[in-house]
């Protein structure tokens, strides 16, 4: 299987990408890991007539991380954050589910930005960065803006993202508290998108009092989503087992997911509510350091 | 496009068009046929080989990508004429049947013996979770795998 | 860990495969890995549509474009009298279609160009003006009156290709109807693909000069191959030359002939260049062979104790557009009739009816002899039915209604001769290593807890290593198989044979067998397979037959060579012929061990002193035509813990003790039972090319069809008993196939072990989540 013809432009500064986005239209694609983008080139569901590759543009590697929170670049590859050991601490939900994505070479090339860019409904990152309240900077030849997730979100293989527009950095809060977070996946073997993925991410202050929370789902809607009246639910109380089990119904309800071949949408919308449970149960564990239990 | 690629040590040149997948520089440009293509859609891993020393999946790479960048195949395993202790290993437990599987499996193990020099055997399990085998079972080579690190480790030691 | 090549006495012993040197270099020669000067690359054009008619073909933009030699159709064949092919079966299957296609993804239209980039884009502008059918999907619904006809060639017009049964109707209705128990249950195994790592593939290399063709091919079966070209282009047969190069895996897949072969074969004759055709996974998965599709009725009686009485089969075989199934062809149905297990039924009776639907072609024995794994699947799924109706543990009831061993050779209802077998020794076994009391207690302990724990039973008898002429062929063709071997003068060995491994390691297991009978090691022989030009004739590796067949032949042949061997050693030795002892490595004077002479120097003697009015040489060829088929068995239990949240199943223990008679290379076989283990547990829970009601093929990549990688792969036991063939040379069976012809029911039977107290008998695999947490929800006791 080959791709149809295409031009290619290695850019070497992301002006230059601009540039040639800007001149060239929609017929011109940003290539990052290329693990989404080449698949569909190769099946010739995707046929652009150029590419501009971005996957090693210095200015868009690497992270920073700041008082107000964490930058990544657009070209943060899923396996750096499997691996990155410093931000465990404040930010714990990006390595575990970074471990859940695809297969090892597949995370070696594929990009955390080039996920959203995406935009797979059952991809993993749109419901652990909705958890973790994470903003997106697009830039243009003439115009930079910075969008909540979820504003970028839109709907299955559609975000806000103009043709001209790369999706620069994402930006995720610092917590105000000590940072707990997890991500099940229910998969059909390793290298299956999730059937159901779910992101819970809280944030306890000195007191385990929950002071914030994020739940994000995959696969259950026609894009990632956000639960917030379970994370409403949460907020102001200890991560305790009655609270825990009302947040976990209510992300269910959240879930809108369809009947196919993965599961009827009853059992989808079950496997949310076991999930939520499960994990929030285990940060719970986690949080009580005499117990120490790691998810 | 012109590019430059070093493989297995050596500095390549080429002339290819931009559809071209790293897979296919390497077995029809370069002659290295060791590295396979057993899928469309990247999910086999029969391709695997190094990338700047990362195992990548190189039907998901366009060689051009790989422009000033170094490759490394199972070609490469070798050194002087000797066999590296993976490849021993596979062939002391029986870790190939068909071998259709094989460059793929040893450069993917590779990479986990450098990263982790003692891995579990459920490391080793998820490190090798890109690469498909129809034959083995892979419960041969996990055991190959293990064994490999130890021969490592003495070796060094 | 492997011994090396140079180990005497290598029967039974875990010898290094000679295969892996160049392997785990990336030195094997896989077809995609020959480029032959000029080469050109070929691109099919598939339909998208399952059932429609073919309004019109514009081939123009394809052909104009730069670097296209050559566009073919359905026409073009038809003029050249091509336009279809003979399948193994004895139907036969459009190569490029004309009129009307019958399953998504058929092959339509053959583009050849400079390189496969260009071949592909050329076979994008192929515009093909469909007009769509109502298709048959359900092959239930194909053989309901009104049904559409899809195979309008065929005379009479009809859905249904065959009706095939076995055993005394009459008699097992009689008996069901006195049994105090009968259950019955529909049981499908559907539709699934070999799918080895290397898809099929082939090139075409005509020189019009001399008027050969040499063809490169990934074939199991490079004899037959030969044959069936010499039948379908005309070329005479000793113009062809069929080389089969190292395969990536087979198991089955690489059995038939292929559209894109026959394609392949005519343009490399019309272009006078060699032509290559390499599938693509998708293309693999969606028109090269699926396997089983069975969809199965049985009704199973007992007596109160459980003491079998009767067994009743039906079954409907969804074939596809074109039966290319590879059976033997007396057989339609395969072995299926293997389906009394390894119980001693008094009765029984099977019937299978074949159907065409609008999916496409084959019908293949996917690691496994022809419809066995069908029939072990059934019969074992219907004691698991059996055993919950009579509140009966499943081992007890097997127990009880084993073959006994002293009943062997057995006679069994349906008509095979079992030759050998100690099932209750292999069953506890198995047990014993298990620890299977002491989980039944676990299980009780778990189950007042509200915990789902499984423990399956699968103890099935294989049929393998077709197989005795008088009984089988395909398209007429006796499946003997054969081996050729010469000595040469230093006492090494070269031995071709008949068959094609891709991945069973016959270059060292024959080696073995060879080297054992002429005293050398593995090291001294050179097993060669593969090239027709050389090899002996042989119908090939598939249906766990090598084993039996060329296995066999090759020791015949070589004691054939031991037997002169011995004469020349007599006059070396300058003793008679009768006080001549072989001890194995040497022949030496009957009581003096100290004076012999090797193998070695036999040979030379062969070549340069041979006894007066002895023809020179040291050479043996055997054809060798088994006098039954070999029946392995074993006893494979299975432990599963179910997670009521999710309903995902796990494995926890898998302990598979298996009887495949004498073992050649016990590394080998081991080997051998965890690939087909895995494909058992992919069955059971992952593997299965579904269809939409449209025939649309929804699982036509490995995005979809789901093969486990390590992660989910459980951590296989295997443990063995042995009792030999006694008709075999050397008491061996053949093993490839048992596991994953045993091991699906015994997943099964776990699931259904652990959901039992919820009065669950039956689920369809494969087992996804869902479908177990659709009961758990429905009995309330999801979590
Ligand atoms: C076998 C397999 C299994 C997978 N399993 C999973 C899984 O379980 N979970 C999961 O989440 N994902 C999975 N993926 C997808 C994987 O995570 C991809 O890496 C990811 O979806 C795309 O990232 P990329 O960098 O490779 O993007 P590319 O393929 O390079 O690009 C994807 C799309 O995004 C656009 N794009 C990329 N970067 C930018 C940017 N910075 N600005 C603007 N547009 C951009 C491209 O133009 C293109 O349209 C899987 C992929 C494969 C091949
Ligand atoms: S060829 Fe299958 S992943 Fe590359
Ligand atoms: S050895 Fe055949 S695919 Fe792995």
């Amino acid at each position: 299987m080959f791709p149809a013809p295409f031009g290619y432009v290695r850019a070497e500064s992301l002006d230059e990408a601009l540039a040639v986005l800007a001149r060239e239209g929609p017929g011109a694609k940003i290539l990052a890991g290329g693990q989404s983008l080449l698949p569909m080139m190769k099946l010739r569901i995707a046929e652009p007539a150029l590419l501009v590759d971005i996957h090693r543009l210095p200015a868009l590697t690497g992270w920073q991380e700041t008082a107000e929170g964490l930058t990544l670049g657009a070209v943060v590859r899923h396996s750096q954050l499997e691996r990155a050991e410093a931000l465990q601490e404040f930010y714990p939900l990006l390595g575990r589910t970074a471990r859940w994505i695809a297969d090892p070479l597949v995370r070696n090339r594929g990009t955390v930005a080039g996920s959203l860019a995406h935009a797979d409904p059952a991809g993993d990152w749109g419901a652990a960065l909705l958890a973790l309240g994470a903003s997106v900077t697009l830039r243009s030849l003439t115009r930079t803006r910075e969008l909540p997730l979820d504003a970028f979100l839109v709907d299955i293989f559609t975000t806000a993202l103009e043709p001209d527009e790369v999706l620069t950095a994402i930006r995720i809060p610092k917590p105000a508290g000590r940072p707990f977070g997890t991500y099940l996946k229910l998969e059909r073997k390793v290298g299956d998108f999730a059937v159901v993925g779910v992101a819970v991410n809280v944030v306890l202050d000195a007191r385990h009092t929950v002071v914030e929370a994020g739940i994000g789902l995959a696969g259950v809607g026609p894009r990632a989503l956000r639960a917030p009246a379970a994370e409403a639910a949460l907020i102001g109380h200890p991560l305790e087992s009655g609270g825990i089990r009302e947040a976990a119904a209510l992300a269910a309800e959240a879930a809108d997911p369809v009947s196919d071949r993965r599961g009827s949408r009853a059992y989808k919308r079950n496997v949310v509510r076991v999930f939520v449970e499960r994990g929030l149960k285990a940060l719970a564990d986690e949080s009580r350091p005499e117990v120490g239990v790691t998810a | 496009m012109e590019i430059a690629v070093t493989v297995n040590g050596q500095l390549r040149r080429a002339d290819v068009e931009p559809r071209t997948l790293l897979v296919y520089l390497l077995r029809e440009t370069f002659g290295l046929t060791g590295t396979h293509v057993g899928c469309d859609t990247t999910h086999c891993g029969a391709c695997t080989v190094l990338l700047d020393e990362v195992p990548v999946k190189s039907c998901t790479v366009l060689a051009v990508q790989a422009d000033g960048s170094s490759v490394m195949t199972v070609e490469g395993l070798e050194t002087d004429g000797r066999l590296h202790p993976l490849q021993s290993a596979f062939s002391d437990h029986h870790g190939l049947q068909c071998g259709y599987c094989t460059p793929g499996m040893l450069m993917a193990a590779w990479a986990l013996l450098r990263e982790t020099p003692h891995p579990q055997p459920a490391e080793i399990r998820r490190a090798l979770s890109g690469n498909l085998c129809r034959c083995t079972g892979y419960q041969n080579i996990v055991e190959a795998v293990a064994d490999a690190a130890q021969r490592m480790a003495q070796e060094v030691g | 860990m492997a011994l090396e090549l140079s180990e005497p006495r290598p029967l039974g012993k875990p010898i290094r495969r000679k295969e892996d040197a160049r392997l785990i270099r990336g030195q094997g020669r896989y077809l995609d890995d020959i480029v032959l000067p000029g080469m050109l690359h070929l691109a099919l054009v598939r339909s998208p549509y399952a059932h429609a008619r073919i309004r019109r073909i514009d081939v123009q933009r394809a052909a104009a474009l730069p670097g296209v030699h050559l566009v073919l159709t359905g026409q073009d064949l038809a003029a050249a009298g091509l336009a279809w092919m003979p399948t193994l079966a004895g139907d036969r299957q459009m190569v490029l279609a004309v009129d009307k296609v019958l399953f998504q993804y058929q092959e339509v239209a053959a583009v050849v160009a400079e390189s496969r980039a260009l071949a592909e884009d050329a076979a994008a502008l192929v515009e093909v003006d469909y007009e769509p059918l109502p298709a048959v999907v359900d092959p239930y619904r194909a053989l309901e009156p009104g049904s559409p006809i899809l195979r309008e060639d065929r005379d009479p017009p009809s859905n249904r290709i065959f009706h095939w049964e076995a055993g005394d109707r009459a008699a097992t209705e009689a008996a069901l109807a006195r049994s105090a128990v009968v259950v019955r249950e529909t049981v499908r195994m559907p539709r699934v693909h070999p799918a080895p790592l290397e898809p099929c593939g082939c090139i075409a290399d005509y020189q019009r000069a001399t008027g050969r063709l040499t063809w490169y091919v990934t074939s199991q079966a490079p004899h037959a191959h030969r044959t069936v070209l010499a039948m379908v282009a005309g070329i005479p047969e000793h113009k062809i030359r069929v080389v089969s190069p190292d395969v990536g895996g087979g198991f089955g897949n690489k059995v038939p002939v292929f559209p894109g072969y026959v394609a392949a074969i005519v343009a490399a004759m019309r272009l006078n260049r060699p032509v290559k055709w390499v599938e693509t996974r998708t293309e693999n998965l969606t028109s090269t062979n699926f396997a089983r599709d069975y969809h199965m009725t049985v009704e199973i009686g007992a007596d109160a104790d459980g003491k079998v009485t009767a067994l009743k089969v039906s079954t409907i075989a969804d074939h596809g557009a074109f039966d290319a199934a590879a059976d033997p062809t007396r057989f339609p149905a395969g072995l299926f009739s293997i389906v009394t297990g390894s119980y001693d039924f008094p009765v029984a009776f099977a019937e299978v009816d074949g159907v065409y639907t609008n999916k496409a072609p084959g019908g293949v024995a996917y690691r496994c002899s022809f419809r066995v794994t069908e029939a072990s699947f059934l019969i074992e799924r219907a004691m698991q039915s059996l055993a919950l109706r009579l509140g009966m543990d499943p081992v007890a009831l097997r127990l009880k209604n084993f073959i006994p061993p002293e009943k062997f050779p057995y006679h069994s209802p349906l008509g095979w001769t079992y030759d050998s077998g100690n099932y209750r020794a292999t069953l506890e076994r198995a047990m014993e290593r298990i620890g299977y009391a002491a989980l039944r207690q676990e299980q009780a302990e778990r189950r007042a807890r509200g915990e789902l724990m499984g423990i399956g039973v699968s103890t099935f008898t294989e049929i393998v290593g077709a197989g005795p002429s008088h009984t089988f062929d395909i398209l007429g063709i006796k499946m003997f198989d054969s081996c050729e071997l010469r000595v040469h003068p230093t006492g090494k060995v070269l031995a071709r044979l008949g068959t094609r491994h891709q991945g069973q390691g016959h270059e060292t297991t024959f080696a073995q067998v060879i080297a054992e009978e002429l005293g050398l090691t593995a090291d001294d022989v050179l097993v060669e397979e593969g090239d027709t030009d050389t090899a002996p004739y042989g119908l090939g590796t598939y249906a766990s037959r090598s084993t039996p067949t060329a296995g066999a032949a090759a020791a015949v042949a070589a004691r054939r060579v031991r037997d002169k061997a011995r004469r020349i050693a007599a006059h070396l030795l300058e003793v008679a012929e009768d006080d001549v002892e072989w001890d194995g490595t040497r022949f030496h004077p009957a009581g003096t061990p100290a004076r012999g002479v090797t193998m070695a120097e036999v040979a030379l003697a062969a070549y340069t002193n041979p006894p007066p009015g002895m023809e020179p040489g040291l050479e043996g060829t055997v054809y060798y035509d088994p006098p039954n088929l070999t029946f392995p068995n074993g006893a494979y239990l299975c432990v599963v813990d179910i997670d009521k949240g999710t309903s995902q199943v796990h494995v926890r223990r898998f302990v598979a003790v298996d009887d495949c008679g004498t073992v050649i290379n016990p590394m080998v076989v081991e080997g051998q039972i965890h690939g087909g283990l895995t494909e058992g547990f992919a069955i059971a829970f992952l593997q299965e090319i579904a269809f939409d009601e449209q025939g649309n093929c929804l699982a036509p990549n490995f995005m979809e069809y789901l093969v486990p990688t390590a992660v989910e792969t459980p951590q296989w036991e295997t443990d063995r008993t042995v009792t030999p063939s006694p008709h075999h040379p050397i008491g061996a069976k053949g093993v490839g196939e048992s596991p994953n012809v045993g091991s699906p029911a015994a997943f099964v039977n776990a699931v259904i072990d652990a959901l039992a107290p919820l009065g669950v008998t039956h689920l369809d695999i494969p087992l996804y989540p869902w479908k177990i947490w659709e009961v758990l929800h429905e009995r309330g006791v999801a979590e």
